[in-house]
């Protein structure tokens, strides 16, 4: 099982969401300073940078810094192993999309 | 506290807006802290900007300091106010600008138009 399915079952058991999609967005960071200091060895080649949409009633009544944390907290092992770049979209159902 | 910390808190608290990067404003070393410089700038907002590149215990110490996994890290007048998405989700709501104005910051489009 790949980082990104481990994830998008992690997030499933820990939300309950309404919907769920973690997408791999390494192949748009190809290059971007590879093996630099702070930095997991970045290759382009996959695994390094995801975006998760969640929609999740567990989120309403959370502000955004709660539900990043929220996650941040349910993803602590990937976050503390290769995953470099992580960005969030986390709403409750029937918000309007951030974007 | 660790000596690290103890730093990273006297700059949270010291300025009143405190941006923890990848590179330095003028050279962000990342798309995320770059993100966020372009929209500080465009807010017209007077910020520092701390380059986490230059050491691994900055780096590991921002990180525990906040709670927060990742970089950039934005502190307004000492709160920890997120990260790039979360900035970034507040400018376009328009409530980054009213926090900046509830504590007090100013930013450039508050300022008298210049001469």
């Amino acid at each position: 099982m790949g980082l990104r399915d481990v994830m998008e079952a992690k997030l499933a058991a820990a939300f309950s969401p309404e919907a769920l999609a973690v997408l791999d967005e390494s192949h748009h960071h190809a290059g971007h300073r590879p093996n630099g200091p702070g930095h997991a060895p970045v290759t382009g080649d996959g695994e390094t940078h995801f975006r998760v949409r969640i929609v999740a009633p567990a989120f309403s009544g959370m502000s955004r810094l709660e539900r990043h944390r929220a996650i941040n907290a349910a993803l602590k092992e990937e976050l503390a192993g290769g995953v470099h770049a992580l960005a969030i979209e986390a709403s409750a159902p029937g918000e309007a999309a951030t974007r | 506290m660790s000596e690290i910390s103890n730093w990273i808190d006297s700059e949270v608290k010291g300025n009143d807006v405190v941006l923890f990067m990848k590179g330095t404003p003028d050279f962000p070393q990342c798309g995320f802290s770059g993100q966020v410089v372009q929209i500080l700038d465009y807010l017209g907002v007077p910020y520092k900007g701390i380059n986490i590149l230059t050491s691994d215990d900055l780096r590991q110490g921002v990180k525990e300091y906040s709670q927060w996994p990742t970089l950039p890290q934005l502190f307004v007048k000492g709160e920890f106010v997120g990260g790039c998405d979360i900035v970034k989700e507040m400018f376009q709501a328009g409530e980054l600008k009213s926090l900046f104005a509830d504590k007090g910051v100013a930013t450039q489009t508050d300022a008298p138009a210049a001469e």
